[in-house]
């Protein structure tokens, strides 16, 4: 997948940083998508993410860095690259008091869709968005996830070779996400590259590759598996035990433990070597009169990567502040 | 700029004013009330003032000038009282704002020397009104007097003789009625098109950064003239139907007479609606609030086309400075320009330099409005 970025970067930040007062929002980004990459933007409310997207819009200057899409200087020329984007923000912005049709019809006009391509596209989008059939209802009748379809079916009817979606399954039922990720998909396969927000961790998976996002900072990037197998640094055991607090103190005081937290009546043990602590943490704690019913290695979902990076990062960082 | 765009603007800125039946009520109701409470309410004639009367004498003489009063549109006798408690009494409550009073020796001098003095009261509170009572008070009296002057000569065996060496033969021109309507009512229309012309564009800016959608229409490729265009053409057909509305109402309903071309309103009228719609348009630009816009809009409209547009209060009146802030006031172009459509009948060509003030006025504004237009959100 990396190839694909080598060979063509659609979107590129450099060092791209936003401040509003003292606040930064942005601080220091730099990332690039390739050709038909479905880039992932993780993180909490409030990391940066939307602000990252609107700057990559031309809808706000970067305070520094730079920002090219399809080659464009988004400062320099945001018009120029209006033409080559698709773009659904955060808020849900079509027009509630339109009908799919009219919405439609007007962001045809708008991107000066061909005419005579004009009702193929608008068809295209309405089965893309399993809309037939309620191509007279107003918009304000749609379901949430449906609403959020017809937004990508506008969003993509000028045919951009690049898709900014911030956040677009938020508040989306499970179902319906799953749907609109496949959509997401099978543009990419298209050859579109697609930048796409959320605050559902579990997300990522869908993504080519991710980003994880903490107060303004890019803390980690790339494939899920990648993210899995290194982003924590170690590798993840799974120890069930009879005293959990005593165990916990334990541990984090044992040869080759990084790190030890509380998941559930079980503890997570992160390490250095898993084999070699495997061998080796049983006689450790039996010495200490603290045997382990269970210990075995388990993979990290990227929830948990995430929910470690994000705490790491911002301990670190309230510490330096 | 492209078409194409511009008419996806306007269709779907008809479709939302075509779905949304509350503002269009409003739009089309406003000023067809609004005419009405003006039309009706605003009147500067003075017509049956209530007087009251106190005769210390009751003779045949003192009666003749009460029937005079009473026959003269401008008064009604409401009161005829029997004590100055009384005048005071009727003048503070308010229920007589004019009293004369006829002294006991009105008759005998009259008869002896041929001039006697009666005593008018004004209530001066509104001065205006004051001095047209008086004015009309003076015209009744002396109307009076003449008549009785005549009998007077001619019971002491005199020629009939009046001196009258100047006599001043008035004509009036344009509002040969002199009714204030006449006058009042095209002004009128010109302040209600101020006022709902700006309220109606004020809003759908603001509206469309309120509801999120102006985001995704800035990141389009889309350009400022285009919206503005896009977004102004529809209110000026509303606009139009106002207009009609209002000016149909007063030449018809109000019977104003319309001596001009319909052509020349229609010219005037169009141009009149840009400068409102697009001080609407840039309100709504700057101010991204719905609320905030309509109010700064009402503002912007209503107080300087009240005050300073010669709607009712003649500009040449007013102290220098004023007047020259009043060039400033878009309205007092249109207003003076219906009024002489209306009454004189006036050509385009004589309506030259109020038109091109208002050609200037429009590209002004519209040229700031597509500047203050940003694609941005910070």
């Amino acid at each position: 997948m990396n190839g694909r970025i080598a060979a063509e970067p659609q979107v590129v930040a450099e060092g791209l940083v936003k401040r509003f007062g003292d606040f930064v929002a942005v601080d220091h980004v730099s990332f690039q998508i390739g050709r038909g990459e479905i880039m992932g933007f993780l993180g909490p409310n409030g990391a940066g993410k939307s602000t990252i997207i609107r700057i990559l819009c031309g809808l706000l200057l970067p305070s520094s860095g730079r920002a090219l899409v399809a080659g464009i200087d988004v400062a320099q020329d945001p018009e120029g690259v209006r033409e080559h984007i698709g773009y659904m923000s955060q808020k849900f912005s079509l027009y509630r008091d339109l009908t799919v049709e009219e919405n439609l019809r007007f962001f045809g006009g708008i991107y000066r869709v061909p005419h005579d391509k004009l009702a193929e596209r608008m068809r295209f989008a309405i089965d893309m968005a399993g809309l037939r059939g309620h191509e007279k209802n107003l918009v304000a009748t749609l379901a949430g996830g449906w609403q959020q379809r017809l937004a990508l079916g506008c969003a993509v009817l000028h045919r951009p070779p690049i898709l900014f979606l911030d956040e677009p399954t938020s508040g989306v039922e499970p179902t319906s996400r799953r749907r609109f990720w496949h959509l997401i998909h099978t543009l990419a396969d298209g050859g579109v590259s697609v930048l796409v927000s959320t605050h559902y961790m579990d997300e990522a998976e869908y993504c080519h590759r991710a980003a994880l996002i903490n107060r303004g900072r890019l803390i980690a990037s790339g494939s899920p598996d990648e993210l899995k197998r290194t982003a924590l640094g170690g590798e993840l055991l799974l120890l069930e035990c009879a005293n959990l607090g005593p165990t916990l103190a334990a541990l984090q005081q044992a040869p080759g433990v990084l790190d030890c937290s509380v998941f559930g009546n079980a503890l997570h043990v992160l390490v250095r070597v898993a084999e070699r602590a495997l061998r080796e943490l049983p006689a450790y704690l039996e010495r200490k009169n603290l045997p382990p019913s269970r210990l075995e290695r388990i993979h990290a979902s990227l929830e948990d990567v995430f929910v470690r990076l994000i705490a790491a990062d911002s301990a670190k960082r309230g510490e330096a502040a | 700029m492209k078409l194409r765009r511009l008419k996806a603007i306007a269709v779907k800125e008809v479709l939302q004013i075509w779905r949304d039946p509350r503002s269009l009520m409003i739009a089309l109701l406003l000023p067809f009330t609004q005419m009405f409470l003006f039309g009706y309410g605003v009147n500067l004639d003075l017509k049956h003032l209530p007087v009251c009367t106190f005769d210390r004498e009751g003779s045949q003489l003192s009666q003749d000038l009460f029937k005079h009063f009473q026959a003269s549109q401008y008064f009604a006798i409401a009161r005829n009282v029997t004590s100055y408690a009384d005048v005071v009494a009727a003048i503070d409550h308010g229920t007589c704002s004019f009293a004369i009073v006829v002294p006991p020796d009105f008759s005998e001098r009259l008869n002896d020397t041929g001039a006697a003095s009666v005593q008018a009261i004004v209530d001066a509170t509104d001065d205006n009104t004051a001095n047209i009572a008086y004015g009309y008070a003076a015209a009744v009296v002396g109307d009076y007097s003449s008549t009785v002057q005549i009998r007077w000569q001619d019971r002491q065996g005199r020629a009939l003789q009046q001196i009258q060496p100047l006599v001043v033969q008035s004509r009036v021109w344009f509002n040969e009625d002199l009714e204030s309507r006449n006058f009042i009512i095209p002004g009128l229309v010109a302040m209600i098109m101020a006022l709902v012309g700006a309220q109606l564009t004020s809003l759908t800016i603001s509206r469309e950064w309120e509801r999120g959608t102006m985001e995704l229409l800035v990141s389009t490729p889309v350009q400022p003239n285009e919206v503005m265009f896009g977004k102004l053409a529809p209110y000026l057909i509303l606009g139009w139907v106002d207009a009609a509305f209002c000016l149909a109402l007063a030449a018809l309903w109000f019977g104003v007479p319309f001596r001009g071309t319909l052509f020349a309103l229609f010219v005037t009228t169009s141009l009149f609606l840009v400068v409102v719609l697009s001080i609407g348009y840039l309100l709504s630009v700057v101010i991204r609030s719905q609320v905030g816009a309509s109010q700064i809009a009402l503002l912007v409209t209503m107080l300087p086309t009240t005050l300073l547009s010669g709607y009712i209060f003649p500009i040449d009146q007013m102290p220098k400075a004023l007047q020259t802030i009043t060039y400033l006031i878009y309205s007092r172009y249109y207003v003076s320009i219906v009024k002489d459509l209306f009454l004189k009948g006036s050509s385009l060509a004589e309506l030259s330099t109020p038109i091109l003030f208002l050609v200037v006025y429009a590209t002004a504004v519209m040229v700031l409005a597509a500047r203050a237009f940003r694609k941005r959100l910070d």
